[in-house]
């Protein structure tokens, strides 16, 4: 393949499915903390880092 | 008893090697860079063979880190080392600002402007905020895993590693060794040794993680990751350069004209979105909810702001090549991906602020979250600055101006500086065992320096950069240009004074918190006014008289 048609190739995969494919995977990973039930997850997270007063 | 003589043997080899490379050095640069690897080959063998325990290794008894406590040893150096380089970056920055207004001071060849500037530059970004990232990662990845440092022997190799790889790109610009391409400057040799440092940091982060004790991996370690992976892919993918001799230190990059600058650009617009805003989120994410006392606002806000900056950022890089040869629809693509990135910026910044949600009277008796507060404001204010400079029309007059000077500044000297600051007086208390700081109204004091010092920075350039957009695009009626470039120096000159009275504040802050945490280290306690006192008037203190009858 000449290394025009590489370009050409890879131009139209970056901006038909790759791009498709990268947003898919980005919703999933910032939906995901969104799913039911993840509510005490989040608290439990977010909280972690004072189960311990006296760090240091 | 081997381990010992294999880990001298090595560096005696390394000590060996330097010396002959410097003695067949193609160039003076590179002998003097071969003399310095030597001098630290020579410190690391003292070290390991004066550090050994000889004893412990006789009786055949080995000695194993208590996995009881945490490895805090390298983040004592860490603090110590980000506080020292960070004066030398200030101190850097404010005499090339005194350069350029008073240009009697580029002392021929070794400081002058074109020197000391990438001296600056990297004294602050990679030591003074690589110092910090470094030390804070080791002290944040233990506290939120639980787990002792993995790979204790790495750890320490990879801080003195870092700190030889500081010297060498600074002595280097000194010496006129200097790839030329901005936050990218040190040569091959060098960038080779820091690939084995970075490879080395993620090893032990990694390794840290993986023996954690606590099932959640807390979202520090999140952009503390993606700022270590990212940054060892941009350094590795800009540094592809062919050494003209293996002993020589001059070497020339794989990519050339367009492609090279876009690849340069992308690395250097991703140092400043990976290095400069990651991993400093990093710091954020953990370092303010514990000196507020209270969890980050949306900790589902806090993963939407990681994988929004995650996949927006890394496309954001064309917007230094406006107007340039690169392809328009990489230009508009780079712009429109900045543009975006507005968003989940933002999204950051109230989720940091808003963990005072109910606290915001700490804004007013804390100096320390003070700090962290206008680091967050002033993150807000140069991610919005940024997206908006990207716009190609806005970036026609911004670009090439003291403008952007303005602008990195407002985020390096606001949010970089300040947040490492407000960590900086998190930790010294912790890590020496100190009940607190030596002085409280000394924080105050270096807040208020730092700020004033930011507003005289950021103002000036303002005017400065659009006064210099303005003039060099002034056409007249004849169609030549108006201005000389001379003429829009002259124009700029009181800003460039007051650009450096800015940065002599900022440094005059600095100075006072080395006195601070000198002090706290030594132990000692400043008994001072406290910064509040409880309001009380005990003469209308008192039940209203009964009503006269």
């Amino acid at each position: 393949m000449s290394t025009h048609s590489t370009y050409d190739m890879l131009r139209h995969i970056a901006d038909s499915w790759g791009l498709l494919a990268m947003l898919a995977i980005f919703l999933v990973l910032v939906t995901w903390p969104f799913r039911p039930g993840h509510r005490a997850k989040n608290h439990a997270a977010a909280t972690l880092i004072f189960k311990d007063e006296n760090d240091g | 008893m081997v381990s010992v003589l294999a880990r001298a043997g090595v560096w005696l080899v390394v000590l060996f090697l330097a010396v002959m490379a410097s003695a067949l050095a193609a160039d003076g640069g590179f002998a003097a860079h071969m003399g310095i690897v030597a001098l630290a080959a020579f410190v690391a063998l003292w070290f390991s063979l004066r550090g050994a325990d000889y004893d412990g290794i006789a009786r055949g008894a080995l000695r194993f880190p208590d996995q009881g406590r945490y490895d805090d040893d390298p983040i004592r150096w860490g603090v110590i080392a980000t506080v020292f380089w960070g004066m030398a970056g200030f101190l850097a920055g404010v005499f090339i600002a005194a350069q350029l207004a008073w240009p009697w001071l580029n002392l021929e060849p070794w400081f002058n402007f074109g020197r000391v500037r990438p001296l600056h530059t990297s004294a602050v970004i990679f030591a003074f905020g690589g110092n910090a990232l470094i030390a804070t990662s080791y002290y944040v990845v233990q506290r939120t895993c639980r787990a002792r440092l993995a790979f204790p022997a790495l750890a320490r190799f990879v801080f003195w590693g870092y700190q030889l790889f500081i010297v060498l790109a600074a002595t280097g610009y000194l010496l006129g060794i200097s790839e030329g391409k901005e936050y990218a400057e040190p040569e091959w040799y060098v960038d080779w040794w820091l690939t084995i440092v970075w490879v080395s940091y993620l090893a032990v982060f990694v390794g840290t993680i993986v023996k954690r004790s606590e099932p959640h991996i807390y979202v520090a370690n999140w952009f503390y990751l993606a700022f270590i992976v990212t940054v060892a892919m941009l350094h590795v993918v800009n540094n592809l350069d062919m050494p003209v001799s293996l002993l020589g230190a001059k070497s020339y990059p794989l990519f050339g004209g367009v492609q090279g600058a876009l690849v340069q650009w992308w690395y250097g617009h991703n140092a400043v979105g990976f290095f400069l805003t990651a991993g400093f989120l990093a710091m954020m994410y953990y370092f303010v909810p514990k000196q507020a006392e209270r969890p980050i606002y949306s900790y589902r806000l806090s993963i939407i702001h990681f994988w929004s900056l995650i996949f927006l950022y890394i496309w954001a890089g064309p917007h230094h090549l406006h107007y340039t040869a690169l392809p328009d629809w990489a230009q508009t693509l780079g712009m429109v991906f900045s543009i975006m990135l507005w968003m989940p910026s933002w999204g950051g910044m109230i989720n940091g602020l808003m963990t005072l949600n109910g606290a915001w009277d700490k804004v007013r008796t804390d100096p320390i979250i003070r700090m962290m507060v206008m680091a967050l404001a002033f993150y807000g204010m140069s991610t919005f600055e940024g997206p908006m400079m990207s716009i190609k029309s806005v970036n026609s007059l911004s670009h090439y101006t003291d403008w952007t000077i303005g602008h990195v500044h407002s985020g390096a000297l606001g949010w970089n500086g300040m947040i490492t600051f407000g960590a900086i007086y998190y930790l010294v208390p912790r890590l020496w065992g100190r009940s607190r700081l030596y002085s409280l109204r000394m924080v105050n004091w270096h807040f208020w320096l730092a700020t004033l010092g930011i507003v005289f920075y950021a103002a000036s350039m303002w005017v400065s950069g659009i006064t210099q957009g303005l003039m060099w695009r002034e056409y007249g009626a004849d169609g030549y240009l108006v201005n000389s470039f001379a003429d829009s120096v002259a124009a700029v000159h009181p800003m460039f004074i007051m650009r450096a009275f800015g940065g002599l504040l900022y440094l005059v802050g600095a100075a006072i918190m080395t006195v601070n945490v000198w002090a706290t280290i030594l132990g000692r306690l400043r008994r001072e006014a406290p910064l509040r006192d409880a309001a009380h008037d005990a003469a209308r203190d008192r039940p209203l008289p009964a009503p006269a009858a």
